[in-house]
């Protein structure tokens, strides 16, 4: 479905991605995981268009959308629940939810859209009026996914949706990851959080300073000697 | 004596309201000062001029053809002039910007010459209408109904519309707006020719009201429209439009208490009043870091 070759990204004449691959088929939950500074938001941004490519190519589902700009892609069904975030902050979380839907021009669907967002997660609902900026973290995250799922994604990139929360937060974000995942929609997914990335994803891919150094069945990668004592703490 | 100031004071506050906005929305959108934007105010004056001399049109006819054409000019300058640079410095834009407002008050004054022009008298009634012991013109209700139905019509364009809410999704995270599917290149676009238009208003008002159009005029009105963005917040559309009426007001009485050498200096007392004690304005937002 998503095919990254030989991707090299620099910021200015430092090289973030050293020509790494990667591969997502359709259905998946794919994790990318690697410590911090590795290269995980440089792939995604770079998938999504926001930064520029130095050199590879990105092909989704048969056509090549390398330097395509970011509205496009999202146009053709990849869209980016970026690192920290990033809701509207004074826009109310409808608004939000609407821009998520920016690129659907059915009405229908949007309303379908809103009923089915409002199903994954009824505090959005509860808090619909209300500016973005006002809500927990939890509920921002929440909210970035939500507003990411208006657009009917065929793929849907998700960066660190972990990071800063309660465990107990974390917990339920998952849970409803896969249950996006299971109602059709494919993921790749960064983690920090090994442990919990390789619990839900089929497949794994590692990065090490913008280097692709391992991948393979996330059960695999979880039992990876490598992978345990850099990854998961032991 | 004072209510009488107080009209005055918020006839000439709209007309800088009407700079100040597009100020504050392409600020809002690409943080770049347009210093242009005098210049534009200043086009649609003369356009509006050109329009009702040469082509005998009605004054409302001259002015919605004289928005048109800002609107089209401040979507020429930003893709000519700010789009090649925008990965650049913000020096760099600016100096294209000092570059793009001299060159077209120099274009105006080559064509039209250096004396102050003005509108044939009969171009709009004026009548003086009294309210208790002050008066008000016909030509400042008119400056008045047109400001503020432009600004309501803004406000409804932003908060309404599909168009309008990327803008405001742009100002707020540009990024991410690039994310939902949003082709940032059209609502910079946009939002140059809506600022422009209202800019041209803005110059077709203020021609009529002292009955002289001029190539320098943008310079002034610019700056103070500026001064008066700042005041309201920088990138804030209720603070501009707050900062306009506020500033203008402010200046009217300031001249009738006697101060009137120090009309000009008003304004930039104001600016750098705010710029020391509260950067982000009346009506501003903390200033994020945008990565
Ligand atoms: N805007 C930037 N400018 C310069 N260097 C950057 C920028 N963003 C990230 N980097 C560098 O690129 C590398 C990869 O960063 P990033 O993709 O954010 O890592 P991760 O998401 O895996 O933590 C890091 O060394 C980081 O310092
Ligand atoms: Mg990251």
């Amino acid at each position: 479905m998503l095919t990254v070759e030989h991707l090299t990204v620099n910021y200015g004449a430092i090289r973030a991605l050293n020509g790494i691959s990667l591969d997502v088929r359709e259905g998946e939950i794919v994790a990318l995981i690697g410590s911090n500074g590795a290269g995980k938001t440089t792939t995604l941004n770079a998938i999504s268009g926001v930064l520029p490519i130095a050199a590879g190519t990105i092909r989704f589902m048969e056509r090549d959308i390398t330097n395509l700009p970011p509205h496009q892609i999202t146009a053709s069904g990849i869209v980016h629940v970026p690192e920290g975030r990033r809701v509207f902050p004074r826009m109310t979380v409808m608004e939000n939810l609407e821009m998520g839907a920016y690129t659907c021009k059915d009405k229908e669907a949007i309303r379908k859209g809103f009923k089915e967002v409002f199903q994954w997660f009824p505090r959005l609902e509860e808090r619909k009026r209300q500016l973005a900026a006002t809500l927990s973290g939890g509920e921002q995250q929440m909210l970035a996914m939500g507003r990411a799922l208006m657009a009917r994604p065929k793929l849907m990139l998700m960066d660190e949706p972990s990071m800063g929360l309660a465990p107990m937060l974390v917990d339920e974000i998952f849970k409803i990851i896969r249950a996006i995942n299971a109602a059709g929609t494919t993921i790749l997914l960064v983690e920090q959080n090994a442990h919990l990335a390789l619990s839900i994803a089929h497949r794994a891919f590692v990065l090490e300073t913008g280097e692709m150094v391992l991948s393979g069945p996330a059960a695999e990668l979880a039992n990876n000697p490598e992978v345990r004592k850099a990854y998961l703490g032991e | 004596m004072f209510w009488q100031q107080l009209i005055n004071g918020i006839a000439l506050g709209s007309t800088y309201a009407l700079i100040a906005l597009g100020y504050t929305m392409v600020y809002g959108i690409i943080q770049l000062i347009n210093f242009a934007h005098g210049e534009i105010y200043m086009v649609g004056a003369f356009a509006a001029l050109v329009f009702v001399m040469i082509f005998k049109m009605n004054i409302f006819l001259a002015m919605v053809l004289a928005m048109a054409v800002c609107l089209l000019m401040g979507v020429v300058i930003e893709f000519i002039a700010y789009r090649p640079l925008r990965r650049s410095s913000r020096l760099s834009a600016l100096i294209s910007a000092i570059g793009v407002s001299t060159f077209l008050s120099t274009l105006v004054l080559l064509i039209f010459g250096a004396d102050a022009k003005g509108f044939p008298d009969h171009v709009f009634p004026v009548v003086q209408i009294h309210i208790g012991s002050a008066e008000i013109s016909s030509l400042q209700l008119l400056i008045i109904g047109i400001s503020a139905l432009l600004m309501l019509s803004l406000e409804f364009i932003v908060h309404h519309t599909k168009i309008g809410k990327a803008m405001r999704a742009t100002s707020q995270d540009y990024t991410t707006a690039a994310l939902m599917g949003v082709n940032v290149n059209l609502v910079i676009s946009f939002t140059f020719a809506l600022g422009s238009a209202l800019a041209a208003a803005g110059g077709v008002l203020v021609g009529i009201y002292f009955n002289a159009v001029s190539f320098n005029m943008g310079l002034m009105a610019g700056l103070k429209a500026f001064a008066a963005a700042v005041l309201g917040g920088i990138g804030s559309i209720p603070g501009a439009m707050l900062g306009g009426v506020l500033l203008g007001v402010v200046e009217v009485l300031g001249v009738a208490a006697g101060y009137s050498s120090y009309r000009d200096a008003i304004a930039f007392a104001i600016l750098v009043g705010v710029l020391m004690f509260k950067p982000t304005g009346l009506l501003g937002q903390k200033i994020q870091k945008k990565v």
